[in-house]
This record gives C-alpha cells, structure tokens and sequence, in this order.
C-alpha cells in the first residue's frame, strides 16, 4: 500500500487491478470525486487499462498487464487526482426512476428465515431489526423513511443490473445497518436490499449480504432485451441515476408482474441533472421538485 | 460438432473470459485454471482465444459426430475412447462416431476439453465464457445437460494442422498436492487486521471447504482479528464492513473474522466486506484445482513477484505450443 499526493490509498490487487481508496467513509462529495476521476481515466484511454470501476469512495483499474506495468500507472493517478482536488464540478446528468416495492412481502422473508443463524438479531426479521437499530417503534415506519426520499446509484456493480444506492438525505437522516455477518448463499431475484446506507434491488437470485426489505415489481436485468425502457442494454441502472422507490401491495405487485411477463411494462422515467451545491443548499425542497418532475412524467 | 451424452457434475464452456464490462458488474468468468484451458488449446493447435470444456469433479461423455482432434488437461481422470484409455496431457484424434468418457476426477478439481476449432458458441460481449449466476454467454448461459448438442469452431493457429500424439512433457504438467502455497499481494484494506491477524493469515493452514466454486472458495481457519474503530459512515457496523468497494479477481475477504474467501472467475465485482490482500494471477490456477480439505498457505509477495509469476506461466505455456511446431 502507498498514498497518493492526495492522500488517496493505492494498492495493487495482484498483477490485474489496482485499488485506490479516496476515503473510508460515504460522503456525495468523495462519490462525485470519484466519478470525475474515473471520467478522466476512462477519457484518457489509458493503454492496457481495460476498465475502470467507480465505487462509493474508492475505485479499481483493471489492467492487462501484459501490456502495461501496474506500477507505471501510479504517476498518473496521481496527476488526475490534483486535477479534481476539490471534487465540486458538481452537475450531472441523472435519470430519475421509479421502481416499485412490495414492502414486508413473502418471499424475501421466507428466505431470511433460512439465513437466521448468520444474522446479527436472529429473533427479528431484517425489517424488523433495521427499524429498531434505526430508531423506529415500527417498521412502517421505516417503510415511510425509506421510500419518501429517493436514492442516487452510486455504485453499479455486484452484479450486471446492481446498483447501490445513497438516500438524498442529510446524513443524520440516513438508514444505516449492518450487513448479514456471514452472506446468505440464496437471495430472491428482485429483492431489495439494504446495507451501510445503501439499497440496491438483486438483479437475480444469488448470494448476499444485505438486509432485505422488500422486493421490486420489475426487473434491474434484462438479458433478453424484453421490456423497451432498456434501450437495447441488458441492465436498467446507469450511474448516477437516481431512484425512487414506491410502496406497492400485493395485488399491484401481480398486476405489475403481469405487465412485466408479457413485455408492456413502461417504466416511470424522467431527464435530469443532479447539482450537489443545490441539493445540499436545500435537500427537502431539491427532492420534492425531483419527484413532481417524474409525477409528470 | 458433438453431443453431450451425460454433462458430469457440472461443466461450462470456457474461454480466456470477458474483458472491459467489469464495470457494469459483470465478472470475467472464463476458465479457472488457464494454464490447463490454454494447453489444452496448444495442443490441438488452437488459436488461444477458442472456447473448452470445463469439467468440474466429474467429465462428461462426449459422442463426436465427426473428425476432429481433442485432447484433456487440467485435473487428472480417466478418460476412455470407445473402451480405449486415452492419456492426458496429449492430443487425440477421434473419428466420427466414437465416444469419449470421463471418470471422476482423482486428483484436481477441474479438467479441460479442448475441441480442435474450439466450441462454436455465440460470444457475449466478447467472450464465449458461461456465467451461469447471470445466465449470460456460453451454451444457453447454463452448465451442459444431456443432449446439447455443440458446433465445433474454425479458431486453429496459423500454420498448426490436426495430429495426434504430442504430448506436454512430465515437467510442465502442474502438479495437484493436497498441501498448498498460494501467493498473495498483501494490501486493499488489510489495514483492518491487527498485526497478529496479518501474521496469522500468512502462516496458518487453511482448510478449502465445501462451498467452493467458480464465484468463490471458502477456506476454514483461524478468526482474524480486526482493528477496533468507530464504523466510518456507511460502512455498518461490524468491523469487517467497508463502504462498499470494487472486488479484485482473487482478492481475500474474511466477512466477520470468521471464514475466508477468495473470490475467483465468476464473483461478484464488489461489495463490502474488507478485502486483504489478492492472490497473483499464476496461482488461481492452482487455488482451482484445491477441493476440500486441502490445506492452503498464504505466502506475500510483492507485485514484481506476480508480475514474474505471470511471466514464467506464459514461457511454460510457449514451451507447449512449441511441441507442436517441433
């Protein structure tokens, strides 16, 4: 492990990646940072870098190195943090979407009971234990903070179609819990997931480690290209999109995956941008304008 | 072009994997032991990006419907040609018609079929890798089941032409001891262990467990120890939670101090629990033919050591494809 100029960790993983960690902790600055870095490198086409991987507060280069020396790239990293010192070229271009979430459904929690002996609070469900160690007497409470305010991807990843996901909400007002102590081996497609302060929706069904919530009426990943709001890519989320997640029951849930199996699904979309100085100026107004642009979309 | 008469455990096609979609989540998949899946291609003068059959614990039975060249590396096992013992390590011919079995696997876990021409299936994003969690690539985006049926290629080496009989002589052939030393760059997050928790990683045996597959091995051992901290924000609050981060291929995570995994070819590309250190490219191939309860030692080595490594498997493998031009 070395430090950049910045202060940045560097280090190598093996021979392929490299790894640089701007930060431990989750702040939108040090995500905005990071994607203007990655930017760059991307732009710059480095030779033998064959990706570039923005995380929350880190990020990976993979590289060929049959082509280039993972040591010759570290010069450069360092050039391209100084570029981005401050990390306040602050606009971007953001997707606004809705998903749709049951809520306290079936089949997530049939699956969490299965798991209770990895889990930090085996008497309660994920719901359950992520309301009281966020400081609620009920979970529709959480429910309540969970899907009011919507959710900036900034980490796509995992797997094709997962994209973690920060509330646009101050910091104290942040939903913050643990992951599963050992992964679970099994979680339904779909299901929404909670972790840190992050949510995503499982794009399949697979491993994890998140607290799981809910799960999503429609899918993230799409490898047969049925449903048009895909554009012709296998997965919904891009970076920076931002998500609102919406409280459905049962019975819409049905109706939803009706529409969903016979390819007419629409997906509640809208363009924007996402300006950091003016979400943090006013964070509940900024959201209510956000949400009455996809309202009318 | 040939049939799958019986897929054996579990086997995929795999090439030398995907690359420059990393970033969107998708792993590289690919085979887990290139140096066999690379050989086995030497051998019948393949061009190196052809696709294999990778066999896990127990091979297949292939019919062939019509000449072709093969020949199977990797893990060892019984290989039978229309009744007739086919050694490993060497190319075959096989007439239209004849059948080729696999035993179980005796040592190693994965063994290699390589086709002359290659397995002809649709590349996905480059790659005619499977990976299965995500149904992508591959036969159908699925393991082989019985009665696939697989066009051959036309991906063979300039100048190299079908014949039977060469052979990888004794000293190239990796061995499969069931005690193993597995290299690693330390770093990634290590600054999470304690001092003791870093010695312990890099000299304790560590058992390959069950769970252990072509998105991770987990391997038993001795807890680790993490530093004591307050959480940083969005991490969570067990102390082998990071704010969620890329994962390299092959780096270490140890969720909760308490089990260890390597991710390998198919994992997932991120996610947050703290890694510690990457084992080198050279020996995953190893890590891929370890089966429970093989022991593994973790040894660190610096990046000029992996970078040797990597260059020294690329001279090995060289040495095969001159065979061929002998």
């Amino acid at each position: 492990m070395s430090r950049l100029p910045d202060g940045s960790r560097l280090s190598f993983g093996a021979d392929e990646f490299l790894f640089v960690e701007l930060s431990e902790e989750m702040s939108l600055q040090t995500t905005l940072r990071v994607i203007a870095i990655t930017d760059e490198l991307r732009e710059r086409d480095v030779l033998g870098v064959v990706d570039v991987c923005p995380a929350h507060a880190s990020y990976m280069l993979r590289v060929d190195p049959d082509t280039v020396d993972p040591r010759d790239v570290e010069g450069l990293l360092g050039e391209v943090h100084a570029g981005h010192a401050d990390g306040q070229r602050l606009t971007i271009r953001a997707r606004l979407v809705e998903l749709p979430v049951f809520y306290d459904d079936p089949w997530t929690l049939e699956t969490l009971m299965r798991f209770r002996d990895r889990h930090q609070a085996p008497e309660l469900s994920d719901l359950e234990y992520c309301a009281r160690i966020n400081g609620f007497d009920d979970v529709q409470d959480l429910i309540r903070a969970h899907s009011s305010n919507p959710f900036i991807a900034t980490f796509i990843g995992f797997m094709p179609g997962n994209a973690e996901s920060y509330q646009l909400v101050p910091r104290e007002r942040q939903l913050q819990a643990p992951k599963y102590l050992r992964p679970r081996t099994d979680t339904p497609e779909r299901a929404l997931g909670h972790g840190g302060a992050f949510t995503t929706v499982y794009p399949v069904r697979g491993a994890g480690g998140f607290q799981l919530l809910g799960r999503c009426a429609v899918p993230v990943f799409d490898p047969e290209h049925r449903l048009p709001d895909f554009d012709g890519r296998i997965v919904l989320p891009r970076a920076g999109d931002i998500f609102k997640y919406r409280p459905i029951d049962g019975a819409e849930y049905d109706d939803i995956r009706t529409a969903v199996a016979d390819g007419s699904y629409r997906y509640r979309i809208s363009e924007t941008t996402f300006d950091l100085p003016g979400f943090l100026g006013d964070p509940q107004g900024y959201n209510d304008r956000l949400l009455e642009a996809l309202r009318d979309a | 072009m040939l049939e799958v008469v019986q897929p054996g455990l579990f086997s995929t096609v795999q090439d030398r994997g995907r690359t420059g979609h990393y970033a969107m989540g998708v792993p590289p998949s690919g085979a887990m032991d290139l140096f066999a899946h690379d050989a086995a291609n030497a051998l019948v003068g393949n061009d190196p990006s052809a696709a294999t059959i990778e066999m896990t614990y127990v091979g297949a039975t292939l019919t062939f419907r019509e000449f072709t060249v093969v020949a199977v590396t990797g893990a060892g096992v019984t290989a039978v040609l229309d009744g007739v013992r086919v050694p490993p390590w060497t190319s075959q011919v096989v007439r239209a018609g004849q059948t080729l079995a696999f035993g179980p696997m005796t040592t190693g876990v994965r063994a290699y079929v390589a086709v002359r021409g290659g397995i002809d299936v649709p590349p996905v994003m480059g790659s005619r890798s499977t990976y299965v969690a995500s149904g992508l690539g591959g036969h159908h985006g699925r393991a082989l089941v019985a009665g696939d049926v697989l066009a051959g290629g036309d991906l063979v080496a300039p100048g190299s032409w079908p014949r039977g009989a060469v052979s990888v002589p004794d000293e190239l052939v990796p061995r499969h001891p069931a005690e193993l030393e597995v290299r690693v760059v330390p770093g990634l997050c290590d600054y999470r262990l304690t001092a003791a928790a870093k010695e312990l990683l890099y000299s304790a045996p560590f058992t390959v467990s069950t769970e252990a597959n072509r998105t991770g091995y987990r391997l038993a051992g001795p807890p680790l120890d993490f530093v004591a901290r307050e959480a940083p924000f969005g991490a969570g609050a067990d102390p082998s939670n990071v704010v969620n981060l890329g994962y390299p291929v092959g780096s270490i995570q140890v969720p909760s101090g308490s089990e260890l995994i390597v991710l390998v070819r198919d994992a997932v590309t991120g996610g947050g629990y703290a890694t510690v250190g990457t084992v080198i490219s050279a020996d995953l191939d190893l890590l891929a033919q370890a089966r429970s309860p093989d022991s593994v030692v973790f040894v660190p080595v610096g990046i000029e050591t992996a970078l040797e490594a990597r260059r020294l498997r690329a001279a090995r493998l060289r040495r095969v494809t001159e065979l061929l031009h002998a």
